[in-house]
């Protein structure tokens, strides 16, 4: 597992190249690093792993000067610095390899590795020089490519030795790369790979953003843990594996406690066949799903986000269109291959869906309680008045949701927005639940939710199951998948891995959400 | 168009004020480069605009325009599409208002012919905006570009149908006949007892306009489609979440805006000039953004707004009549800075507001 980690001085008393004391940032109401820890030994490669939204960029960002930390220290090489800009950062020594490439399109390598350190006015010097530099980093990095090259004629692997070549040439000893493989075929990856390792021997300072397991044990000397803003853990990667990773990740702090019977599932109510489903850049992140629904039982897929649940979820509700795949629900069979997506047939068919995301997708922030209140269901003929709204009767009807459903401030006219996270998803609650839906999908159901709610939501979920619908629940808190499925099934890159009981091990569990096959088989 | 923490009267009351004070303001300074009086010149602009019937007559008849293709604009607004196009479709909507004039002016009357001439306007209007939004919604071209070159489409269209083939036959400019009592609307200043407009050619037309704002404010906030056409424009992916076709929706509300801009020709063709004649739209089209932006893209604020610049284009005229110094051009200027205050600087006074807010509010509640 761990071929690939090469033998270095590790704890050894020199002064670190990166040292984070108690660091703190808040976005308005989010905290996103709580008093981060983190210490980065000079000429290592260091992992920080985490999922989308746990802080890691926040932190990079920090490091890298585009944001201001609301409190907490830095420190380079021993001494304490203040970072307010990425000038300061690149001035330190630390080179910051983006996500999404800053390079400019129709300028050659050459260009674009100078572009911001131009000497003077005049190009022409400054290039003769960066030729000669470049020619020289080349060497010692063992980072070929064409310096006359215009960047929109490379591969994306080339175009990212380009953004390294842009940090060294500006004088970077620490490199951050910020989920560098996401773009990148696995032979681009594994020659990445080489790369760091030769940065590494050269005594440079790899700080590696991802949320790939692989990648950490593949790569990296340490790795530290992210969770919802804090740093959770931090380990040599030799000494640890991916499923003790994948549970520190996913996190189990909060044992989740819902009372409820044993299902008794009945019929079938939704089913998926072969589902395929290509984005646009061409990428399949849906590969040949099958998976069945029971009336009266609770389905819950587990995983680590970005394995293909989003879009799982968009195409069984006809938002998205698959490459081939068939779905059977409420009696009939539909070619997912050849119909046009429509939500609101979808809907017709008794099929319910609290989107992942309230604020990209489940609501519109800036509409009244009540418009939200019928989001999707605007059209149903007891809303409307001929050709109007019955703006009384909608009104009605989301306070009786708003009472039913604790939402407060118990205020129909009040802008969506300035609801609370809790309060905004039990309104996508209430009116995808109120539609007394055949099936329901839901996905993510409390992410950002206070306790309270939390436990309101999943018992508006168990009582909706034992009423006989299926549901189909996606969420990456293992615990809440745990807690309220009552099957298990885990997605990992597109394919569902495994089928479990929700009291299956968790450790298995956590292998299975790694992607290592055979995982407790 | 965020109404952030501030009270309503303070957003759709204090800082359109503030604004308008500061354009006012600084065109003083304009005046005063120019070695004139300030308020010798503000006195003229109201006086001219506001103070007599004649001048009233005029403001209202400008605001006619500008109510039409404000509107056309804040409907756009609200599906997150900006629709600069409002020149070209009024133009073309000449057509439709022309086309029912000269068929029905010589059989029926005036009130026969103007349901005709005001479907044809819209439909018209709706029809050059189509391909806009047809584009935008199936291929992603952009409307910004797509309307403005469908102006220049537009006027050359028109030049062409007016030189080659509508025009009257041996007359020397490119315009229709005039159109006798049938196809012309009647003036307030005739129709309303006691009102004296004078020659002002107020007409009808500002009663269909004040039809048309609460048309536009059933459309957008009472109907279904108008429910769909604020999604879309407020977060399109809950709109498609919530089964709301993007490319209807683009499609309806990029006509819709097109019709109620194709309108504005009535006031100017059946209204007031009583032919078809070349270049009548003038740049109302334009303005009509401005209106939008400063009424807030709300009905209410588009006849409020429409009046202003009403008044800045009639007092703007009696201006540079009293005052020859403050030529034409000072007025346009003048207007320019009205624009840049009331749309491009929005924001400029909001944030110091806030703050004054904020900082107000929380004493009182730590009194409270």
């Amino acid at each position: 597992m761990n071929k690939a980690l090469h033998t270095n001085e590790l704890g050894t008393s020199a002064v670190p190249a990166i040292e984070l004391r108690k660091i703190n940032k808040r976005f308005g109401p989010v905290h996103a690093n709580k008093d981060i820890d983190l210490v980065v030994a000079k000429g290592s490669i260091h992992g920080i792993i985490g999922e989308n939204g746990a802080g890691k960029s926040t932190l990079m960002s920090i490091l890298y000067g585009f944001y201001e930390a609301d409190e907490g220290d830095i420190l380079v090489n021993g001494s304490p610095v203040r970072i307010s800009d990425s000038k300061t950062a690149i001035a330190l020594g630390i080179g910051m390899v983006h996500q999404h490439f800053m390079l400019v399109d129709n300028f050659s390598v050459l260009e674009n590795v100078i572009l911001g350190a131009e000497d003077s006015g005049f190009l022409a010097s400054g290039i003769s020089r960066a030729r000669t530099e470049l020619k020289r980093l080349e060497d010692e990095y063992e980072l070929r490519v064409d310096p006359d090259a215009l960047i929109q004629d490379l591969p994306v692997g080339l175009q990212q030795r380009v953004e390294i070549l842009k940090a060294l040439y500006r004088g970077a000893d620490v490199l951050i790369l910020d989920e560098p493989t996401g773009v990148l075929t696995p032979a681009e990856a594994d020659h990445l790979f080489k790369i760091l390792n030769v940065l590494k021997d050269q005594g440079k300072t790899v700080l590696l953003i991802t949320h790939k397991l692989r990648e950490i044990m593949a790569i990296t000397d340490k790795v530290s843990v992210m969770r919802r803003g804090e740093m959770v853990a931090t380990r040599q990667t030799a000494e640890t594996n991916m499923s003790e990773l994948a549970e520190l990740m996913v996190g189990r702090s909060v044992l989740l406690n819902v009372e409820k019977q044993p299902a008794k599932p009945r019929d079938t109510v939704l089913a998926v066949e072969g589902l395929t489903v290509t984005d646009t850049r061409g990428v399949e992140t849906v590969k040949n799903v099958s998976l069945e629904v029971k009336a009266g039982e609770i389905v819950g897929i587990a995983g680590v986000s970005g394995n293909g649940q989003t879009e799982l979820l968009e195409t069984i509700a006809g938002i998205r269109s698959a490459t081939s795949g068939t779905l059977h629900i409420a009696g009939e069979t539909i070619d997912l291959g050849t119909r046009t997506p429509n939500p609101a047939e979808m809907r017709q068919k008794s099929l319910g869906h609290v989107p992942e995301d309230r604020h990209r997708m489940g609501l519109v922030t800036r509409f009244a309680e009540y418009e939200n209140a019928i989001l999707g269901y605007h059209n149903d003929p007891q809303y409307s008045n001929g050709l109007f709204l019955d703006i009384a009767g909608i009104k009605a009807a989301a306070m009786a949701e708003i009472e039913k459903y604790d939402i407060r401030p118990p205020n129909p006219i009040l802008k969506t927005a300035n609801f609370s996270g809790g309060n905004q998803q039990k309104i996508v609650l209430a009116r995808e639940i109120e539609r007394d839906p055949t099936v329901l999908l839901v996905g993510q159901p409390t992410r950002g939710v206070d306790i309270g709610a939390i436990e309101f939501i999943h018992k508006r979920l168990i009582e909706m199951r034992d009423a006989g619908k299926g549901i189909l629940l996606v969420s990456v808190e293992l615990d809440e998948i745990r807690a309220l499925a009552d099957r298990v099934l885990v997605m990992f890159d597109g394919r569902i891995v495994g089928e479990r009981a929700p009291d299956a091990d968790e450790r298995e569990l956590g292998l299975l959400m790694a992607g290592v096959e055979g995982a407790g088989a | 168009m965020s109404t952030g923490q501030l009270p309503r009267w303070v957003d759709l009351g204090l800082i359109p004020l503030i604004n308008l004070v500061a354009a006012f303001f600084v065109s003083g300074l304009v005046v005063i480069l120019i070695g004139e009086s300030p308020v010798e010149a503000v006195q003229v602009l109201i006086w001219g605009s506001l103070g007599f019937g004649e001048g009233i007559g005029f403001t209202l008849f400008y605001a006619t325009n500008f109510i039409f293709t404000g509107l056309a604009v804040a409907v756009a607004f609200h599906a997150g599409l900006f629709n600069i196009g409002g020149e070209g479709q009024a133009y073309i909507g000449g057509l439709g208002v022309a086309a029912a004039c000269l068929l029905l002016d010589h059989i029926v009357p005036w009130w026969v012919t103007m349901p005709f001439a005001v479907a044809g306007a819209a439909l018209m209007g709706a029809a050059w905006a189509f391909i806009p939004g047809y584009l935008q919604a199936t291929r992603g071209s952009h409307v910004v570009i797509t309307t403005i070159m469908f102006n220049f489409i537009a006027a050359s269209l028109m030049v062409y149908l007016l030189v080659n083939v509508i025009g009257e036959a041996g007359s020397m400019q490119p315009e229709t006949r005039t159109f006798v009592e049938g196809g012309r609307l009647p003036f307030l200043t005739d129709i309303i007892p006691g009102v004296d407009f004078g020659t002002a050619p107020v007409n009808f037309s500002l009663i269909l306009a004040l039809l048309a704002c609460i048309g536009v404010w059933l459309l957008i906030w009472r109907t279904r489609l108008g429910y769909e056409i604020r999604s879309y424009g407020a977060n399109p992916d809950a709109a498609v979440y919530a089964g709301i076709n993007p490319v209807r929706t683009i499609v309806i509300t990029m006509m819709i805006s097109g019709g109620l801009a194709g309108m504005m020709a009535i006031n100017e063709v059946m209204g007031s000039q009583h032919r078809l004649l070349i270049e009548f739209v003038t740049g109302y089209g334009f303005v009509g953004i401005a209106v939008a932006l400063m009424g807030r893209a709300h009905p209410v604020g588009i006849v409020l707004a429409a009046i202003l610049f009403g008044m800045l284009y009639q007092g703007g005229a009696e201006l540079s009549f009293e005052i020859p110094a403050i030529t034409r051009d000072m007025i346009v200027v003048i207007q320019g800075l009205v624009i840049l205050f009331a749309g491009a600087l929005e924001y400029m006074f909001r944030p110091t507001l806030v703050r004054l807010f904020a900082s107000r509010r929380a004493p009182a509640a730590a009194a409270g």
